[in-house]
């Protein structure tokens, strides 16, 4: 951990310790003026995070393949090449130099996925075609009557009902007996028995290919932001992730339709299964924070948009599990960085809920009223986003100019705020993506 | 008893409006009174969606109960002739993307609305929808997309409508959470949409049904 004492620091002495580190992390920059460059991007992303005035506003967008198609590279090169991977990641950064690093965890690996055998996805020479990212196939891919299974035992759902349907590889997990059974001598041989089975055996060799595959996709990974921030001073946007309860069932487990019939057909199970999954949502960021020692987490939401679902239904079924998660993270020191995806306009007076404490967390919107985000949410926390993708892919550099210089009047006078997108860039006009850096530079270093 | 079904369909019980409708079939009820019931029940549902009182999960809750008196109600209509369609849309997403939620709603509610609806799925190849076209001959054609690719794979699927001599009398719109009206014009669509209800209205109003 960060100190000895950590289990007696309070919730803000953790936060400051995590900053620290990630501000004076040990990386061997290229320069003394690398360090500062990288020690002064660092210190606005601080600065916004408390609400302070930064001395420019941190330009952060959500990258997709854009810095892939800007160097002339695919989807299928992004997640199949680390060499052109890093080729794009070195002309990108160099070209446009954001405060953040473009999100390298989302180059999905390829290898890794086909020896796996992956339903759950499609990606390039797999269902869509090589210049496409990769896309969830909607599907339940956890049944209506598995609720039970899942709240009784989170781990033993996963491991031997959800997971063999989402790998083909995996599919033998099915036969393997929950690990709770090991207790006594006498549970213990019946335990292993399945691993003599011969598809046992083939899918523990399958796992360990992909462990393989996923620890060469992690050096190059390490490799090639490692590289962008020792020579540009550029520090990762995130260094770990997690989501929102409702969006975890909603997303990749009963699927949008699925749940939202759910929400009426058996609503206090949904309930329940939520309230199980908040433990495990903040210890998936918390791993991860620990290791990398990068404080903000990233969180996309999504099944809570405008339109998505009541303001009752908000209140009373999305947002009380999901706070549950930002308050535990912000418990850790961990600064939670939620993109909520889509339109937030009803939901603004929920989230600058009072009992999550000011200055902790960072909200990055997509369609939303910016302006009243800033009164309402920005009061409390940080805010950011909103240019839309459209704009950077089909408007001019001259709109793109003055839609952000309108934008950071708006919202950035007073500090506490994010120059970024309102969509993972796939695709932008370069010249249109230029004008949104240069417009950031600009006036952002007015406020 | 239509009058109830109308009632529980708009309010979403779903048990009641199995049980109603079960019941109006065993007292011989014309099996058209019961689709009426029903459509008129989408309508509010559909009104209150427009105008903020109800959002998707009603309006997917809906059309699952729909689906189950479409279900209970069809063998009954197959002697019957079949109603008159207020025209044909031919719908998709877009090459490239696979998201299909936002475009099964629209068909979903272009059904209800009293179109028919030829969808094409998901990824739908440029080729695909041109074919289904010339086959067709649709009023309206619907490209959905939720991923910025989607732009270039509308453009080109309007462009290859264009080129095939095929956009004469039809109209093209598109939708999607990213689509405005910058990407309806860099698409060369006809219109563009919001959401479902929105898509029902341009639909009818190009075919003269609103």
């Amino acid at each position: 951990m960060f100190t000895d004492d950590w289990n007696d620091l309070s919730s803000e002495q953790r936060l400051a310790a995590r900053l620290d580190a990630w501000q004076n992390a040990p990386i061997e920059f290229v320069s003394p003026d690398v360090r500062q460059a990288y020690v002064d991007r660092v210190q606005l992303w601080r600065d916004a995070i408390a609400l302070r005035k930064p001395a420019r506003v941190p330009i952060t967008p959500w990258l997709g393949l854009f810095p892939l198609r800007y160097s002339g590279f695919t989807g299928h090169d992004a997640y199949y090449d680390y060499d052109k991977l890093g080729q794009a990641w070195d002309k990108f950064h160099a070209d446009f130099r954001p405060d953040g690093l473009a999100m390298t965890i989302a180059m999905v690996p390829g290898k890794v996925f086909d020896i796996l055998d992956y339903k759950l996805y499609d990606w390039p020479g797999h269902g869509v075609t090589d210049d496409a990212s990769y896309q969830y196939n909607e599907r339940e891919w956890m049944r209506d009557d598995e609720y039970d299974l899942l709240i009784n035992d989170p781990s033993n759902y996963w491991q031997r009902f959800y997971v063999p349907r989402m790998f083909g590889a995996l599919e033998p997990w099915q036969t393997l007996a929950p690990f709770t059974d090991l207790c006594e001598a006498p549970f213990t041989a019946p335990f292993f028995v399945p691993f003599a089975l011969p598809p046992v055996k083939q899918m523990l060799q399958k796992m360990m290919d992909a462990g393989d595959a996923a620890m060469e996709w992690l050096q190059a990974f390490m490799a090639i932001d490692g590289k962008q921030m020792a020579t540009l001073g550029i520090p990762q946007m995130a260094g770990s992730s997690t989501k929102a309860p409702y969006d975890i069932l909603g997303d990749t487990m009963r699927g949008t339709r699925g749940l939202m019939l759910d929400k009426f057909r058996r609503p206090e199970k949904v309930k329940a299964a939520m309230e199980r999954l908040v433990p495990l949502a903040i210890d998936w960021a918390l791993r991860s924070a620990d290791a990398t020692r990068n404080p903000v987490v990233f969180i996309p939401i999504h099944k809570g948009a405008d339109g998505f679902m009541s303001d009752e239904d908000y209140r009373t079924l999305y947002w009380p599990t999901f706070k549950a998660v930002l308050v535990g993270l912000i418990e850790q020191g961990l600064v939670p960085m939620v993109f909520a995806e889509g339109a937030y306009n009803e939901r603004l007076e929920v989230i600058a809920d009072p009992e999550i404490p000011a200055g902790r967390m960072i909200w990055m919107f997509d369609d939303t009223d910016m302006a009243r985000a800033k009164r309402i949410v920005g009061a409390r926390q940080a805010i950011g986003g909103n240019v839309p993708g459209s704009l950077l892919t089909m408007g001019a550099p001259a709109r793109v100019d003055a839609y952000v210089k309108d934008l950071l009047a708006t919202t950035a006078t007073d500090g506490g705020f994010f120059l970024g997108t309102g969509i993972v860039l796939d695709e932008a006009d370069p010249a249109c993506f230029k004008a949104f850096c240069d417009a950031g530079r600009t006036y952002g270093a007015q406020i | 008893m239509s009058k109830e079904l109308t009632e529980a369909v708009i309010e979403l019980r779903e048990q009641d409006a199995l049980q109603i409708t079960d019941r109006l079939l065993a007292a011989g009820t014309d099996p058209l009174t019961i689709v009426a019931a029903c459509k008129e029940a989408m309508e509010v549902i559909g009104r209150r969606f427009a105008c903020g009182e109800a959002f998707i999960p009603e309006l997917i809750m809906a059309g699952e109960i729909m689906q189950g008196i479409t279900a209970k109600v069809k063998p009954h209509l197959a002697a019957q002739a079949p109603a008159e369609m207020l025209g044909t849309v031919v719908l998709c997403t877009v090459q490239g993307d696979i998201h299909d939620i936002g475009k099964d709603i629209v068909g979903s509610m272009l059904g209800i609305a009293g179109f028919n609806v030829i969808d094409l799925g998901v990824d739908a190849k440029v080729a695909t929808v041109v074919e289904k076209v010339r086959e067709a001959h649709p009023d309206v054609v619907g490209l959905s997309g939720l991923l910025t690719v989607a732009f270039d794979a509308m453009k080109a699927t309007v462009a290859a409508i264009d080129a095939a001599g095929l956009h004469d009398g039809l109209k093209i719109m598109i939708g999607g959470a990213p689509v405005n009206e910058d990407v309806r014009a860099f698409a060369g669509a006809d219109g563009w949409a919001k959401d479902a209800v929105g898509a029902v209205d341009l639909a009818k109003t190009w075919v003269g049904g609103a």
